[in-house]
This record gives structure tokens, sequence and C-alpha cells, in this order.
């Protein structure tokens, strides 16, 4: 099944799953490529997201996987034609025929901005590092079966702090994103419950890129 | 986007009916930009942009150079506290601005029970809520839609109202405030200038006058306006604007497919009924011109929907013509078309059965009473056999749900028209008995009851509205009288309903309680989450004004009504026929068995009624 890459930045982020998965129904079918349909009692056009990406959160690594009715059409067509018949922040960076097994997607490189509208505490790199270090951080974790605490730190593989500049700090970690599944939210989460005197005035989250469990990286 | 509303989209729900940026949006350069115009639904984003009125008129206003008009919606409670926490105005969604600095601000009115969102959004936009502490042109605040064919409850709050279809009048308005804003003339003007445009009702320009009982003593025109105002009408919906590129909502809207609209009016002449009134002559559109238009909305957009609208899509004389070329096309694009408010009548079932996409389970018919003599009443030409036929077909075609609505509290009706509902419901079940090839999935039908409200313009705009109390004596009833399993029974409460008969044929001084009821917190009154009747109660109380006055009192026929300037083109004369009619048990066929002569044909200038 063809597969591509896209990006949801800007105005977009506030898009939900659900409503990203029909604005690219129609976005194909505006774009004269029609897709095939699941079969049966309620047909759904065939287009599958791969991570489900929270509303609000920006990415630049998005996997969706489609099936055209008809004739080959390039990927390079494919590509310009559902651009033009796309909204603003939803950008389609690459077409290509077919892609890795999505249940080998494990990786993930995400920014976290946290911003400080009374300026950046001077120990606050230093404190921040020293929480993702220690040798377990339980968070809460909500399911369908309830709430239970989970230790965090197994599935951080890499995490640096820096300042931005005098109201931001910036984490770029290399997390779990499938089985087990860490949301990137509760790295800020976990400065609002352990170091409650650095909790931001507003944080947010991008998606960077994605890998396998070998560390490369995911198409 | 400001850093400010950045932070709070992440902490409100469905965060993208706040940003635009949808498919079809139109954005312009504002140094082209001589007028710009902020165009308000009172209501949610998902019920505004469902609205066939506000798509038109978004596309009308674009049309026109030098214009730009985006679109402004009435934010949920959890963005408004965030907005009112913060100090962040009310914006439109294309350019984020703040709607204090658009030149208009118009408003289209559906649902009386809207008027509090419209104070709210001025409030929220910091705009003054008085036409009269609003100097100078900018902010001029207009309005139009089914509802201001009774202004008067508005007419504080509103500069001028556009009256009827707005293709034609909005574009002749607009180009008048350019020229008005070019040659900086004055407010009072303007105002004058645009009286003098068909359709155009300046409330300042009237004076009431009340008796000591309350009733209006006299409405007098002030500054030589005019003594009646008459609707405008699109003469030739053929050559009239039909938006085709449609904005295509990014997140899920209540009604989330195209809209084809095939004719205005209605031929039938339903008592109660507003619209079926309001809205004549009957004009259709050609079946080449809509299946054409179909096509283009449906490439435009890539939605999967289209609809045929109307007051009675049955009564379209080109319905076969142009089923005939859609049923196709839409087989072949994997378009669901869907034709509501079908008649029980045989082409109707045909259709039906060829609209593959009609899912087994939707059956719903309004006959509004329960008896034969009641639906004469109110002239509803639906009869008992019709149902009853139509039910024995679609369950011998494996349907298993029927919804009947039903209004109570109508003109003349009695216990006995009320336990008619139950006896025709009865029926229908045995119906389904007999008929049905599949016994073990079970039969469910819901019976629905509305509290009637008397609505302007229409024959039944005298009449008492029965007491909250008596509605739900008569519900009470009802409910007691079905017995079995298969039956599901929902009453409408009845407070909203008191609410919108006294809007509906309220006048001047319930300014006042409106504004009383949104500083109390009244907003978004057709939502159960918000709806509070003690806001309305407490105002009308503080306000020293009886509820009562406008609804269980009831109309004389010699009274002056506050919508009297107000012609839609049906006579006064005719609304009275009509009602005797009424009283007498009588039906008035419709239009097409002969031209009852409501008078709505005067419009008509080169055309003739179509219906």
């Amino acid at each position: 099944m063809p597969r591509l890459l896209f990006e949801k930045t800007g105005n977009a982020i506030y898009i939900s799953h659900l409503d990203l998965m029909r604005l690219f129904q129609r976005a194909f079918k505006r774009a004269g490529l029609p897709l095939t349909h699941t079969h049966g009692y309620n047909p759904r056009p065939s287009v599958s997201i791969a991570l489900p990406l929270s509303v609000g959160v920006e990415s630049h690594c998005e996997l969706l996987d489609f099936d055209l009715v008809g004739e080959q059409i390039s990927c390079e067509e494919i590509c310009s034609r559902l651009n033009s018949a796309l909204v603003d922040g939803v950008r389609i960076l690459s077409v290509y025929d077919s892609g890795a097994k999505i249940k080998n997607l494990s990786l993930l490189d995400c920014k976290v901005t946290l911003e400080y509208d009374n300026g950046v505490d001077p120990s606050a790199v230093s404190q921040i590092e020293a929480l993702f270090q220690q040798e377990s951080l339980l968070m809460e974790k909500h399911s369908k079966n309830g709430t239970k605490e989970q230790d965090i730190i197994p599935m951080i593989r890499s995490l640096s702090v820096s300042l931005q500049d005098a109201n931001t700090v910036v984490l770029d970690a290399r997390i779990c994103c499938q089985n087990p599944t860490l949301n990137p939210a509760q790295l800020t989460g976990a400065i609002e419950r352990y170091l409650p005197a650095l909790s931001p005035s507003f944080s947010s989250c991008c998606r960077m890129e994605i890998y396998d469990l070998e560390g490369n990286i995911f198409r | 986007m400001t850093e400010l509303l950045k932070r709070i989209l992440p902490t409100v729900q469905k965060p993208a009916r706040y940003t635009g940026g949808e498919f079809n949006e139109i954005k312009k350069n504002l140094e082209d930009i001589r007028v710009r115009v902020a165009f308000c639904f009172p209501d949610t984003y998902e019920i505004g942009m469902s609205n066939v009125g506000m798509r038109i008129l978004y596309g009308v206003m674009n049309e026109m150079d030098g214009v730009w008009c985006e679109r402004v919606f009435t934010p949920w409670g959890d963005m408004e506290q965030a907005m009112k926490e913060n100090s962040l105005p009310l914006w439109a969604l294309e350019s984020q601005d703040p709607v204090k600095d658009f030149d208009m601000i118009g408003f289209t009115i559906g649902y009386e029970m809207s008027y509090s969102n419209i104070l709210n959004m001025l409030r929220l936009a910091e705009v003054p809520l008085h036409a009269s502490q609003r100097h100078g042109l900018r902010n001029m605040v207009f309005a139009g839609g089914v509802c201001t064919f009774n202004p008067e409850p508005l007419a504080d709050f509103v500069d001028f109202f556009s009256l009827g279809e707005g293709e034609e009048s909005t574009v002749e308005i607009i180009s008048l405030y350019d020229k008005a804003k070019q040659e900086s003339w004055s407010k009072e003007q303007f105002l004058q200038e645009a009286a003098k445009i068909d359709g155009v009702y300046v409330p300042s320009f009237y004076r009431h006058e009340y008796n000591e009982d309350g009733t209006l003593a006299a409405i007098v025109p002030l500054n030589g306006a005019p003594k009646t105002i008459t609707k405008r009408i699109i003469e030739n919906l053929d050559k009239s604007y039909y938006p085709t590129k449609m904005i295509v909502p990014s997140t899920e809207i209540v009604h989330d497919r195209a809209n084809l609209e095939v004719f205005r009016g209605c031929i039938r002449g339903c008592r109660f009924c507003q619209a079926g009134f309001s809205c004549r002559p009957v004009r259709k559109k050609s079946p080449d011109l809509l299946y054409r238009q179909a096509v283009e909305t449906l490439e435009n957009s890539g939605i999967n929907e289209i609809t045929l609208s109307s007051l009675s899509t049955s009564d379209y004389r080109g319905l076969r013509e142009l089923t005939d070329e859609m049923i196709p096309y839409c087989e072949q694009n994997r378009v669901s078309l869907s034709v509501p408010s079908l008649r029980a009548d045989n082409f109707s079932r045909e259709l039906m059965d060829r609209l593959q996409t009609v899912r087994k389970s939707g059956l719903t018919f309004a006959p509004e009473a329960g008896t034969q003599r009641l639906r004469d009443v109110i002239n509803k030409n639906l009869t008992e056999d019709e149902i009853l036929t139509t039910c024995a077909n679609a369950f011998a075609g494996g349907w298993s749900n029927v919804k009947l609505y039903f209004m109570l509290g109508l003109p003349t009706e009695t216990d006995e028209d009320v336990l008619g509902i139950a006896e025709l419901v009865y029926k229908v079940i045995q119906a389904w008995k007999e008929n049905a090839v599949n016994r073990k999935r079970g039969l469910r039908v819901h019976v629905a009851t509305a509290y009637f409200v008397p609505k302007p313009h229409t024959p039944f705009q005298w009449e008492k509205q029965i007491t909250p109390e008596e509605y739900l004596r008569r519900c009470k009833l009802l409910k007691s009288h079905f017995y079995s399993k298969s039956v599901e029974y929902d009453y409408h409460a009845p407070d909203l309903s008191r609410l919108e008969a006294v809007f509906a044929r309220g006048d001047r001084r319930l300014g006042p309680v409106i504004e009383e009821a949104t500083k109390n917190g009244a907003k978004l009154d057709g939502w159960d989450e918000y709806f509070n009747n003690s806001y309305w109660l407490d105002a009308f109380e503080k306000c020293g004004i009886d509820p009562d006055f406008y609804t269980v009192r009831g109309y004389s026929e010699d009274e002056i009504l506050p919508w009297d300037p107000i012609d839609v083109g049906v006579s006064k004369k005719f609304l009275l026929r009509e009602r005797k009619q009424a009283y007498a048990g009588l039906v008035t066929p419709d239009c097409r068995h002969g031209c009852a002569g409501c008078g709505a044909n005067k419009l008509l200038k080169e055309a003739l009624c179509d219906a």
C-alpha cells in the first residue's frame, strides 16, 4: 500500500485525528484521486494514519497509508495534486509506493518547549536534567482500566535540556512511541509533579522524527 | 494567531472551530479592502457552518470588489470564559482580527432563542450593545433571517434589518455603505439612505405607542420612513448567485454535507408554519442547472454527501428529472444523496427505493396532530391512510424504525385529539404486526411532541399559547395511553417553547428583558447544557414584563401587531380567512389545486408564482 509522509503545523494542529482522516478523504477526492473502499456493511475510504496525534501537537513526521482505485499515478503527481487540495498547515513531504511495517515503528524524537513568562529560573536546566537522570520516575497513566503509576524512565532513550532564550527551555528527547508508548506531554507532567516551582506558564510539543527499534529513520 | 489565543486553544473543547483556515475559506489582501463585514451567526460553529443562508451570503459579499466578509460564531462556554479571563475580544475567523475593527457587523437569525447569543457576541466583541450608543459608521449592526420578520425584540440593538432573501439587497446595502464611508457620511445620513432600499427596515425610524392595557396604540413612521416594508425576493433563482465553492469544515459540523436548494416557497399552507407563508411565492430552479451546481460543489469540496433541500422537496416539479441525473452520478462517485421531507406519496416511495443510501432505519412522519379533524384545522394534508400505507410498505421492506412528530396545544385541540395520537401509534404498531418481514428484530416507534408556538405571518398569529401546566397535563395524559414497549415517547420541556413564543410575537419592550437575561448569565439557550429558565424569569420580573401577555393572552384580530409594518407578501386578509377556515375545520387545498389568493404573487414583477 502506498504511503505518504506529511507534516501538521500552524492552525492545522488543532484538527483532531478523526477530523484529519475525513479531511484527507475529501482532499483525495478534490485532487481527483479516488480511494478504494473497505468492504463490509459500511464501506469506508481506505486511509489510515500511523500514530494518532494529540490535538495541539505539531508534527513533521506523520505517516498515512492509502490505496487508490484505477491506473498508476506517479508519486510526484500524487504529492503535488494533494498539496494543492489540502489546507494550510497540512503538507505532504513525500509519497512512496510502500513503507516499513507500522508495527516496527518504535521511537520518536520530540521537542518540548517550556515557556516561562517571568523568566527561566537560573537552575532550571540543571534541575530538569537531574530529574530525568533519576533511576525511576513514576507518573500516573490513565487508561480504560483505571489509573496506575508507571515508570517513564525506561521509555526515555535520551533527553537533553537547553535554554533557548531568557523565557524558554527546550527538551529534546528520544522516547518510545509504540509498545510501550510514552505521551510526550508526560515529560512536562513530570516537571509539574516533581519540580512544581518549575511548572511552565505554557508548554507545547512537536514530533520531529520517527525511528525503528535500531534507531534507523522509519519510513 | 496571537500568542494569547495559542495558549487558550489547547484548553478548550474542539479548538478547530476557532481557527479558520478551512479549504475554500476566502482570504483577501487588506490593502484592496474598503468595507470589512463581520458576518455573525448567533450559535456555535457546528450549527452556523451548516446554514445554507450563511453559505450563500458569504459568497455574495465576497464576490464584491473591495469587500471582505469574514465569519464569526458564538464561542462555547469554555472559550467564552477564557476570553473573559484573558480580555480577548471576539475575533473573525479569516483574519483573526477583532470584530470591533470591522465596518459592518451582520447577523443572520433563524431562531428566537439565539437572541441572547447576539447580545453576548456584541459584548464579547466589545461593541456597544445599543444602536443609540454606536455613533458614526463603524460597527454598523444589521440583521436578517426568518426571525427578523418580527424584528421588534431586537430593535434596541440593531441599526437596521434586511428583510427577505439577501442575494441582491445585501449588495445594494454594502455598496451604499462603501459610498457613505468614502464620502464620510454620518450614521443618520446612511440610515436615511439605507431605508430607501427595498426591504430595509430601520427600527429607530418608528415610534411605538401603547394603550393602557399594554397593546399597541400606534406605530408612527418618522423622518418620512415608509409605512410598510416589503421583504425582498429573488425572482429568477436560475440567474441568482449560488455558491459552488463551499467552505469545507476541517471539523465535524451538524449537517456535514453539500446542499442543493431546489426551490423556494411552499405550496402546502400548513397553518402553523411560518416558513410556509413567509417564504412565498414559489420559485423553482431548473433541474439542469441544479445538476451542474451539484457536480461543481461536490468536485470543489470533496464532500461525499449531498442533500436536496427545500420546505417540501416532494413538491419540486423537477424532482424526477433531477434525481434521474443525480443518482447515477452519485453512485459512480460514491456520494450519498439524501432527499429529506418527502411526502408519503407513490413517487416518493419509489424514489426511496432508488436511493440505496437510505438506511433501513429512518422513516419519519410529522402528522403534527392525532386526529383527522385537527389535521384539517391546521391544514396538514397528511391522512392516516397515507401514513399507514407507507408504514406497511416500509415494514414489508424491512424497516423497523418509525419516528412520529406531533404538536400539542394546537388551536381547538381537545383531549380527544391528544388521545388520537396514541390511537394512531397503535395502528402503526398493528401495521407492523401484519407486515413485518422479520418480527424478531422488533419495532421501535419514537413519538415526540412539541409545544405549539404561534408565529407571526401565519393564520395562527393571533392564537393563544396554552399554559406550560396545561401542556404538561396533555403530555402526561398521552403518556399514560401508550401501552406498548415498542413506543418511546419524548416531549419537549415547555420552558424554552414558552420563551420562544414570547419573542416570536414580542415587541420593543422585550429589549431590556434580553439585556437583563444575558446579564444574569443567559447564553446558548438552545443548548440544554446552558439553558436556564430562571435567568429569563428574573429578567421579566425586573423589567416588569408579564410573559403571559405574549403567550396565553392571545392577540385580537383588530389589535395592531408589532410586525404589522412588515409585509412578507401574504396578506393579512388571507391569513384571517385561513384562520376562519381553520376554526370551521375546513382545509385549503395546496396551491397546485388552485390558487388560494395568499397575495404573495404580487412580489413577482416578471414571472408568475410557480406553485
